[in-house]
């Protein structure tokens, strides 16, 4: 029960080395490694954090680039088809176009065509009918028909009014040179004097006359002097014939 | 019949006397050192470590946890004392099952050497903290009157750390060495196994004791903050 005063100052040095040796060699390392560990942990824990949120960033990331895309491939989709709709309409618009024009043309060509064929048929049966009519009066023309034709020219002359009666006058007695009076016949000697007189008559003054044939007229008979005209022909009635034919065919060309 | 390792001496030279307290407790002490440097010698900072390590870990995590919960804030600087007082009380305590031993903490000598450890440790921890004269003004406090019972108060604990850990252990060992000459069988077993408890309950009271000492100089003679932190707890 007594106490031994070496031991106990041995037993506080023993215990003073023990202390600082489980320092050294158990509570620091023991300590130091569990904070390494904890430090780690952290780090990895951090880490994984950090990862996590850089995954999240990189995914909101993309969905929004996704809904861009997506956004923008429909915009697209919608301008492709707006411009091809539009495209469409133009395309077809031009068609009809071309179409009326051409159909506008092609009826044009073929009424210019119909034009021209009426009247090659009008000139060529007006022709025809000239070549034929004259070709019949110049052979049935004889010393009756051509009396008969100076007779319906003095029944003219006589039938003027007076206007015109005053203006052959006017015109006989302004000009100097001869009354000439062409007719597709050789007016005889007999007939001449007639004549003559007729339009004397008919002028109402005095004048010398001078006498020339013609063939072209076609049975006719014309007075010309001093700018002053006075005829009749078959070529007037046959005028009146083309005129005639010219209604049928609905053409004015003719007239042209 | 030998009630203290102090009275089996092995050498003697004047005053310096070499008997089984001390030499037991050099073997206890080479164990300890030992098997701490086998284990921490191979450590690993990975997630999955050695068995060994998980235990040295679970009990020195233990300790610190102990030491914070009776109110020091920094654990890791008390360490060395408090944790070296419980694990070589506890080992000498437990170590009675081998035959032929004899705890140093049977010693009177030795418990007495711890006694004055603490004693003397309180007011290096304490003055540390918040240096001399805070750490005297604790004796004075509530009032002056207090500083001679603040005295025997220090003298008295000391005193009975250092009989409570003797008389304890002592008993134990007196007891299994009686029953051993009267019933050799069974009971002396039980008896060992009870007087391990006893130590390990021992070495946790010595060691509490000795950290809350610690702790009421250190709280008092320190910084505000401490003081407030601790109260929170």
């Amino acid at each position: 029960m007594s106490i031994n005063w070496f031991t106990v100052i041995a037993q506080i040095v023993n215990f003073l080395v023990l202390a600082w040796l489980l320092k050294r060699f158990l509570y620091k390392p023991v300590l130091n490694a569990i904070d390494e560990r904890e430090k780690r942990i952290a780090s990895q824990i951090g880490d994984a954090e950090k990862k996590e949120a850089d995954a999240k960033t990189e995914k909101e990331t993309f969905r929004k680039k996704n809904e861009d895309f997506d956004r923008q491939r429909t915009a697209l989709i919608d301008k492709a088809l707006e411009e091809t709709k539009a495209e469409k309409q133009r395309l077809l618009e031009e068609a009809r176009k071309e179409a009326t024009d051409l159909s506008k043309k092609m009826a044009e060509a073929l009424k210019e065509n119909q034009e021209n064929l009426v009247k090659k048929i009008a000139e060529k049966a007006k022709d025809e009918v000239f070549v034929i009519v004259g070709k019949t009066l110049k052979d049935l023309a004889n010393i009756a028909l051509e009396q008969q034709i100076v007779d319906v020219f003095t029944g003219h002359l006589k039938n003027l009014n007076e206007n015109e009666k005053k203006d052959l006058g006017t015109a006989l007695a302004k000009s100097a040179a001869p009354v000439i009076i062409r007719t597709t016949f050789d007016i005889t000697a007999a007939q001449q004097p007639g004549l003559e007189q007729s339009i004397k008559d008919a002028a109402g003054t005095d004048a010398t006359f001078k006498f020339q044939t013609v063939p072209e007229l076609i049975s006719g008979i014309e007075l010309n002097a001093g700018g002053y005209k006075i005829a009749w022909s078959i070529s007037e009635y046959l005028e009146s014939v083309k005129n005639s034919i010219n209604e049928i065919t609905g053409t004015k060309t003719v007239e042209k | 019949m030998k009630l203290s390792p102090d009275q089996t001496v092995f050498w003697k030279h004047g005053f310096i006397v070499i008997n089984a307290t001390i030499v037991w407790t050099w073997i206890i002490m080479l164990a300890l050192i030992i098997t701490s440097q086998v284990i921490t010698r191979k450590l690993k900072t990975n997630i999955q470590i050695s068995r060994w390590q998980c235990i040295l870990e679970m009990l020195v995590t233990g300790i610190i946890k102990q030491i914070k919960d009776v109110g020091l804030q920094q654990p890791k600087k008390y360490i060395g004392f408090l944790g070296t007082l419980f694990l070589f009380i506890l080992t000498s305590n437990i170590c009675i099952l081998f035959p032929f031993y004899l705890p140093p903490t049977s010693s009177l000598s030795t418990t007495a050497a711890l006694a004055i450890s603490v004693f003397i440790a309180v007011p290096f921890y304490g003055i540390l903290e918040g240096g001399l004269l805070a750490y005297l003004k604790t004796y004075v406090q509530p009032s002056f009157i207090m500083l001679p019972f603040n005295i025997i108060s220090e003298l008295s604990r000391t005193l009975a750390l250092a009989v409570r850990l003797f008389g304890n252990i002592m008993s134990g060992t007196v007891i299994v060495s009686i029953l051993l000459s009267i019933t050799p069988f069974i009971f002396p077993v039980v008896m060992s196994a009870l007087g391990m408890l006893t130590g390990v309950v021992q070495a946790y009271i010595f060691s509490i004791l000795a950290a809350v000492y610690i702790t009421a100089a250190t709280t008092k003679s320190g910084k505000p903050e401490n003081i407030s932190i601790t109260t929170k707890k």
